[in-house]
């Protein structure tokens, strides 16, 4: 097998100093295939985030060994062909774009720090055309965008520098289910037409389970279990925390819970 | 029996700067002692519907209606002292996300003791009682405790909790509920649903409840109107709303992944201009 795209042995995470320093992550492995695609489950709280902005270097304080592309992290420092390798999507579209920057500056500005000189102005089309969006959407302004189609500005800058990974931090939960299923079909039509490796974080096991290979449960700073989508699927899940996040999908999308499920299975 | 809410051709206006925008075109709907769910995507005027009903839109806004009826008593015609006399006596609302709708510099206790004092005459240490019953009964443990806090204290499905308790401690007879899970965890969401479930029924009050998903809103209400850029497009029983025929309630429930039966793609909406000029389909009972 290849070697993995990204790898995190032990990783611990703190915040606050002195005496109020806290551990938030308490030391996770993870390892996540070149091309595939990984998901994080968990309630808020649990740490699911905190791995993704360890990972970029937006934490500071952490511990353990961290290799993105056969790269080794430290620190908070990451070199240019880290973020020209590594993209992230955040969740909320509202906030992740410059309000008085036009769509045209905020993508030909991400060009420019990754050193692409030549042919920005065909780039930036491209970009637009990838995620969908017409060139008539080229000089207009974030608030004058949609929810959903602020999201794909967003996918089309983390495009921009051509990377392997993307980072996706709950990157529809800001939207409507009908703008959802769109982005998410843009998100795995970009992953099969360059070969991206995802890691996404998500509260919903359904998009979880719809985007990606296989799955970690995260829960107050720890993985308790990881799984196959697959088995997941088959509601074979072995931790109690992992079964009730199960059951609670399936109840609030008007099936039966769990245990119904499995006793009308077997 | 007379219904808790009538609504006939009930319009929401705004002007702006290229012409008036029409937020809700004409609807009608009733509520009896049952719970309702309005399903639409944003900007279809599921929560204008909500607020023009508390008469919460504000100018340059304007709401107009052949009719909007509290159990017979016009809302259009209440003065402003009545309409808050209305607002938590007899219809409550509870918002999306409790961080905005709680007063940051009160604390939990006292903020459910005066909604209880504003519309009820009652003394502090009865009314202390009743909220630390309330408290009890939307599943907080320690309610003592939590009295003290400040809303910065609580968790989102706690404030969320909260929320509940100081919106259905007057008694009101409805309660309008505004997407009140979507910004809570999964886990939570359900618990929050089923307290809020559990106690509209008991006290045999009408519900409304806004969501832009869909099978949530089956699951706890009794009938569902489906809204589509300021009108219902479809109304149906919540258990037959496999049956429903509208491209568009067909086109919202088959964008949800599901778990259980996994598609390699997601359905993606087709919106049909035709659907805006179809004249709203009556909610009336």
């Amino acid at each position: 097998m290849s070697q993995p795209e990204i790898q995190i042995e032990g990783l611990e995470v703190f915040f606050g100093e002195g005496h109020e320093r806290n551990r938030v992550v308490h030391g996770i492995d993870l390892s996540v295939a070149q091309g595939e695609s990984y998901g994080l489950v968990g309630e808020s709280g649990s740490g699911k985030s905190t791995v993704l902005r360890a990972l970029v270097g937006l934490v500071t304080d952490w511990h353990g060994a961290m290799h993105v592309g056969g790269e080794a992290l430290s620190g908070a420092k990451r070199s240019k062909a880290f973020y020209r390798r590594v993209q992230m999507v955040f969740q909320d579209p509202y906030a992740s774009l410059h309000p008085r920057q036009t769509i045209d500056r905020v993508l030909s500005e991400t060009l420019a720090l990754h050193g692409i000189k030549d042919g920005v102005d065909a780039r930036i089309d491209r970009l637009l055309e990838q995620v969908g969006l017409g060139g008539g959407f080229r000089f207009r302004y974030p608030h004058q965008l949609s929810g959903g189609q602020r999201q794909r500005v967003a996918i089309a800058r983390a495009l921009a520098p051509e990377p392997k990974v993307l980072l996706l931090d709950e990157p529809t939960s800001a939207l409507d289910v009908s703008v959802q299923a769109e982005i998410l079909n843009l998100l795995s039509d970009l992953r099969a037409e360059f070969g991206l490796t995802y890691l996404m974080v998500s509260h919903d096991l359904g998009v979880i389970g719809h985007m990606c290979d296989r799955v970690a449960v995260m829960q107050t700073g720890e993985i308790v279990e990881t799984l196959e989508v697959e088995a997941m699927r088959r509601l074979q899940a072995e931790h109690p925390y992992t079964r009730h996040l199960l059951d609670s999908a399936l109840r609030s999308s008007g099936h039966e819970g769990v245990e119904a499920a499995q006793r009308s299975a077997s | 029996m007379s219904n808790l809410l009538d609504i006939e051709n009930l319009s929401v206006r705004f002007p702006t700067r290229s012409g008036t925008f029409e937020a809700v075109r004409g609807i009608s709907l009733s509520l009896g002692k049952e719970r309702l769910g309005i399903v639409g995507e944003s900007g279809s005027g599921k929560s204008m519907t909500g607020r023009a009903i508390l008469g919460l839109i504000r100018k340059p806004g304007e709401v107009t209606a052949d009719r909007l009826e509290m159990q017979g008593e016009s809302l259009t015609d209440a003065s402003p002292k009545r309409m808050r006399a209305i607002r938590g006596k007899h219809i409550s609302m509870i918002m999306q996300d409790p961080k905005y709708s709680l007063n940051p510099v009160m604390t939990v206790g006292d903020q459910i003791i005066e909604a209880l004092r504003t519309h009820e005459k009652v003394n502090k240490p009865e009314a202390y009682k009743r909220a630390l019953e309330m408290l009890g009964a939307v599943a907080i443990r320690e309610p003592e405790r939590v009295m003290k806090l400040y809303p910065h204290e609580v968790s989102g499905g706690m404030g969320q909790r909260i929320m509940i308790a100081m919106m259905l401690i007057p008694n009101p007879e409805i309660l309008i509920a505004d997407e009140p899970t979507s910004a809570l965890d999964v886990s939570v969401q359900l618990q929050v649903l089923e307290i809020m479930d559990k106690l509209v029924r008991e006290r045999g009050m009408g519900l409304i409840f806004i969501s832009h998903d869909l099978n949530l809103v089956a699951g706890f209400c009794d009938r569902v109107a489906v809204m589509y850029a300021g009108r219902i497009v479809e109304v149906c029983e919540a258990g037959k709303l496999h049956e429903a025929k509208h491209p568009y309630t067909l086109g919202l429930l088959n964008s949800v992944p599901d778990l259980e039966r996994p598609r390699p793609r997601l359905e993606a909406l087709q919106r049909d201009p035709a659907w805006r000029e179809a004249p709203s389909v009556s909610a009336m009972l």
